[in-house]
């Protein structure tokens, strides 16, 4: 089930192909499969609507006056008086455009770094053939089996004896040996036809320029997919930063919410407009890259 | 020079029994592959292998945030207190518990909805969405969602609960026997999303001709479900099942957020203690012992995994 099987999946992605799939039977189904149909849909509404309830509430929250929403969930659902003041308020006050670039520079850097150095070690991995290379595999086999979260406490003496913490690198540096992009481009790499880079190898190209010039344009699709994996997860970190980042101004949105939560006291309006704000450019990330996400995921579940 | 590579390549490859696979560049690239691996590796050895390694050797001493350097050497003692410690097993009961209430939810609601929504033809999107977005939120937004939700007396909780009669108590997370269940709510909708896709694009790998032929035989909606979906869902289900398992092993940050362990230590977990006794209590040796024993149970667990994987594929071919 390996990613060799990727180009291929992308035709019949789970976004793209549920559709037309489901008709053919349903075409075959007689009445009770009718009825059927019709009991399930209306039970997954039911279920959509429930899970849709949380964040429709913590918006409706965010947008009311911080005021009706001390008084509680119906005087909340109760009032219609729309306004954006919450969220004008953590503009205003500042610390959240800290938080975003703590956010952003973090995600995107470990990003880059990942996709960079794990696409080369994978390239290594597929195309290459060395001495050791048994035990390499056996390393990465073994770096999956180990959780990074199980490490915070050696991670955290390490960076404070080489001076990191409290740095954006002390989040950045741990999250970089993510082992399964290793895996994810590696199992892209296998499924690349190898005629392209033996012309490349022939006309005299080196290693560096099979990788960066031949392989490299061609996986594109799994790039976008491991980017956006590690960025997702580099934004929604919360153990890492929260023990390595003591200064306020250096915070992740998401350890920022959580360490200034107490002081917000009674202004649940501006609670939810902050949980709110620091989710933003994640479901914006979510609806431009539905595809990307959702196969990354399938993708490095099933193999993870 | 540019027939070189080629020439090479072809001496190297004879000799080999299975020339196919690294035919294309092969001798003469071992310095080069190295080259490759390094940046990745520097990372791996500095940030995953090295701090393992750090960790099983400092688990022996008395290491402190307090001083520099390992500490007096303390043998077993770190483990000794830590499987001593009542709270030590308290917080794996948690983790434990914790596992049992959101596991068959996940698994269960998860398939139940996967089915149902492949079968809807229009309007999936919908669904997709409704199921999936939350999967995508980070944990601090999901846990301020929820401790809102669970406001005791005029939360949506408790307003919910007096619509349906129920007598709203203390609120969910303010009890010690109910605040577990608050967390397990607050996971399982947040991560429900994750095995939904997983049985998607599972159900979508199984042929359409098997209920084709099955409606052709007669066989009722709920007849093929029983008799083609689940059976061949079987693999997805282990696999959602193991990594559900170590999530839960590996929950911290919403118990963090939403009860920082409480109230009392009802919800503190296993990396609430480790991060408890490492970065409170400043005994950093005593943390690595806890956190090597966890890691112990994860990757048991990720090996049972690895031979059930092994056994079904043994069975399939």
């Amino acid at each position: 089930m390996a990613l060799t099987t990727a180009p291929e999946r992308r035709t019949k992605s789970p976004l793209s192909a549920a559709a037309p799939a489901a008709r053919p039977t349903g075409a075959r189904m007689g009445t009770s499969g009718r009825t059927f149909s019709i009991v399930s849909a209306i039970v997954l509404t039911v279920f959509a609507i429930v899970w849709l309830i949380p964040s429709v509430f913590a918006l409706k929250t965010s947008l009311s006056d911080n005021g009706v929403a001390a008084l509680g969930a119906t005087d909340i659902l109760k009032t219609w008086n729309p306004t954006l003041h919450s969220y004008a308020a953590l503009f205003q006050a500042g610390d959240i455009w800290n938080w975003y670039l703590a956010s952003g520079v973090t995600s995107v850097v470990t990003a880059a770094l990942t996709v960079l150095f794990a696409s080369m070690a994978a390239f290594a991995l597929s195309r290459l053939k060395f001495r050791g290379q048994n035990v390499v595999f056996l390393l990465i086999i073994l770096g999956i089996m180990i959780p990074s979260q199980v490490l915070i406490v050696p991670i955290f003496q390490e960076l404070g004896a080489v001076n990191l913490l409290n740095t954006y690198w002390s989040v950045i540096f741990p999250q970089v040996p993510a082992v399964i992009a290793v895996f994810i481009f590696k199992q892209f790499f296998d499924g690349i036809p190898k005629e392209l880079e033996e012309a490349a190898r022939i006309d005299g190209a080196g290693l560096w320029k099979v990788y960066w010039s031949v392989i490299m344009p061609l996986s594109r699709p799994v790039i976008a997919a491991v980017i956006i994996l590690t960025f997702v997860g580099v934004w929604n970190n919360l153990l890492l930063p929260l023990f390595v980042l003591s200064n306020p101004n250096l915070m992740t949105i998401p350890v920022g919410l959580a360490t200034v939560q107490g002081s917000f006291g009674q202004r649940y309006a501006d609670i939810q407009a902050g949980a709110l704000l620091a989710a933003l450019p994640l479901v914006i990330l979510y609806l431009a890259f539905q595809r990307q996400i959702v196969e990354g995921i399938t993708g490095s579940g099933l193999k993870g | 020079m540019t027939a070189a590579p080629a020439l090479t390549r072809r001496a190297a490859a004879a000799p080999e029994a299975r020339p196919k696979r690294h035919s294309v560049l092969s001798r003469g690239d071992g310095r080069g592959a190295w080259l490759f691996l390094a940046p990745f590796g520097l990372f791996y050895l500095a940030f995953l292998l090295g701090p393992t390694v750090w960790m099983f050797v400092t688990s022996f001493f008395n290491t402190s945030t307090v001083r520099t350097g390992l500490g007096s050497f303390a043998g077993l003692a770190n483990y000794a207190e830590m499987l001593g410690r009542a709270d030590f097993w308290s917080s794996m009961w948690h983790t434990l518990q914790f596992t049992l209430y959101t596991t068959p939810p996940l698994v269960v609601l998860a398939f139940f909805l996967a089915i149902l929504t492949n079968r809807v033809r229009r309007g999936q999107w919908f669904f997709r969405l409704a199921f999936f977005l939350p999967y995508i939120l980070p944990s601090a937004t999901i846990s301020l969602i929820w401790v809102f939700i669970f406001t005791p007396g005029s939360g949506l909780w408790a307003s919910a609960q007096s619509i349906f009669g129920i007598t709203p108590g203390a609120g969910v997370l303010a009890s010690p026997n109910t605040a577990m269940i608050g967390i397990a709510i607050a996971t399982i909708w947040w991560t429900l999303g994750f095995n939904f896709v997983l049985y998607l694009a599972g159900l979508q790998e199984i042929p359409r001709e098997l209920y084709e032929a099955a409606a052709v035989d007669g066989a009722t909606t709920w007849e093929q479900i029983r008799y083609i979906t689940l059976p061949l869902l079987s693999r997805t289900t282990t696999l959602v099942l193991l990594l559900q398992i170590v999530a839960s092993l590996k929950i911290f940050d919403q118990v963090y957020l939403m009860t920082s362990g409480g109230p009392g230590i009802s919800t503190s977990v296993a990396l609430t203690l480790v991060t408890g006794t490492g970065f409170t209590d400043n005994r950093l040796g005593a943390a690595s012992a806890a956190s090597v024993l966890l890691l112990i149970v994860i990757i048991a667990i990720a090996i049972i995994r690895q031979l059930v994987d092994r056994a079904a594929v043994r069975k399939a071919a």
